[in-house]
């Protein structure tokens, strides 16, 4: 028999505290079980986001031991060292209540990222003939693969310290958008990623490439959105 | 915790040694206009550097200025050239570069 | 950050790491034991390329720190933007000054 666990979770708001439950141990358990468990039967009041608990829809992100990750793939053993877990929500964005945090902040960035598809096509033309192995598609797909968990939002430093800045995932994917071929957005979009808050205010430290859970590079994107805007200011076709 | 990666300390440290160098440059532009008047004051001022603790106090500002300078040049590369791996090792050579020069400077001031 | 700082701040960068590396070497040499004031003086006395080159780097460095400083005041400090700016500038404009009088004493005083 596997020893209980003790383990810390968020109760209340922005002004509420850490409350230890003891929790069972069970083999290949995860640390959305482990907040489940507590929820069916200690405490009915708990509030946490799950959906898919299997990894493809990323509900379930939380701050575990300091980091932010998604319960339903991190095995407890993995985690749980010295037998603790202390979980709390993502970082970066206010709580609504115990482990739920408000993501609109996060989505409302997106929108000023334009990281919204410009459509160039109706039903009624031809479907635009897009390479797989073109270099444009190449850096598309390896963006593309975002399911806006906010890991990277909340783990990012330079959300924490400039209100303002988009964060990894808004220019993840205003950066995907910039390569697509059928997209016309254009430069409208890179004047967007240009602005204060854009994708100058990223220093590069990495903990969204380090943390993202699907292995993408919002460090390599944003350095890429760099280049982009750089040149279209140079050329005079965006403003400053 | 990611704020203990090799890369996030990297560039806490280029943020760090860029304000202490922030800090320094108008009192090192001060010793310097001190030559203004003639060779005297800039020379008491020279001599008073001599003590080992100032010695010291100056290989922390050679680290510091190579430090930036390449804290820089990382920022550069990954702004301006493709993606590469093996950033985390080349961040700890840097680290490891700039203490070797400031090591260097002080060992031949003694 | 605007565009208009990103490019200054990378441009004046990129600019510094040669101006950066000669004058690591400047340190060493100067500061080889026995230097005097005198010393550093007479090779830096009247010679155009030495006032050239600090002239350089010393308005490199006055931009770049001082968008720099801004950058760090706006994300650590509670001022303003705009606050941060004006503060920027200032120091920006005192590191100018202190340079040009400090280009100023080695080369032609």
């Amino acid at each position: 028999m596997l020893a209980d666990l003790s383990v810390s979770l968020w109760r209340g708001g922005k002004d509420g505290r850490y409350e230890t439950y003891s929790v069972p141990q069970r083999a290949s358990q995860t640390v959305l079980d482990v907040v489940t468990f507590v929820q069916r039967h200690i405490d009915p009041t708990l509030s946490y986001r799950f959906a898919c608990r299997v990894g493809v829809c990323g509900s379930c992100a939380m701050t575990v031991n300091g980091r932010p990750r998604w319960t339903c793939r991190t095995h407890v053993a993995k985690v749980a060292g010295s037998g603790h877990l202390e979980i709390g929500p993502l970082e970066n964005l206010p709580v609504i209540k115990d482990l739920a945090t408000d993501m609109q902040a996060f989505f409302e960035k997106w929108q000023k990222a334009q990281g919204v598809f410009a459509p160039t096509k109706t039903r009624h033309d031809e479907i635009e003939q897009i390479r797989p192995d073109s270099a444009a598609r190449r850096l598309v797909d390896a963006a593309i693969e975002c399911i806006n968990c906010g890991v990277c939002y909340a783990a990012c430093d330079t959300v924490r310290w400039n209100q303002d800045y988009f964060g990894p995932a808004a220019l993840t994917r205003a950066w995907t958008l910039v390569n697509d071929e059928r997209d016309a957005g254009g430069t409208a979009r890179l004047q967007a990623v240009a602005a204060a808050g854009g994708c100058h205010s990223c220093h590069s430290h990495q903990s969204c490439q380090e943390l993202c859970p699907q292995s993408l590079n919002p460090t390599a994107a944003i350095a890429g959105l760099k280049r982009r805007t750089t040149a279209a200011y140079l050329k005079g076709e965006i403003k400053a | 915790m990611h704020r203990g990666s090799a890369l996030w300390i990297a560039a806490m440290v280029h943020r760090l040694s860029g304000l202490a160098l922030a800090i320094f440059l108008p009192l090192h532009f001060l010793a310097l206009g001190l030559a203004i008047d003639g060779e005297a004051k800039l020379e008491s001022f020279l001599r008073w550097t001599d003590q080992p603790l100032v010695k010291f106090a100056e290989s922390g500002l050679v680290f510091l200025l190579t430090v930036h300078l390449l804290g820089g040049l990382r920022v550069l590369v990954i702004e301006n050239l493709d993606w590469r791996d093996g950033q985390k090792q080349l961040a700890t050579l840097a680290a490891a570069i700039s203490a070797i020069i400031a090591f260097i400077f002080l060992a031949r001031v003694f | 950050m605007t565009m208009r700082l990103y490019v200054w701040q990378r441009a004046t960068a990129a600019l510094m790491v040669p101006l950066v590396l000669v004058h690591i070497a400047v340190i060493f040499y100067a500061t080889r034991k026995g230097m005097t004031a005198a010393d550093i003086l007479s090779r830096t006395h009247g010679s155009i390329m030495w006032a050239s080159y600090y002239g350089l780097f010393v308005s490199a460095a006055s931009i770049h720190a001082s968008i720099g400083v801004r950058n760090v005041l706006t994300e650590w400090s509670p001022l303003t933007d705009r606050r941060a700016g004006s503060f920027a500038v200032v120091f920006g404009l005192l590191l100018a000054a202190l340079g040009a009088r400090a280009v100023f004493a080695v080369v032609l005083s």
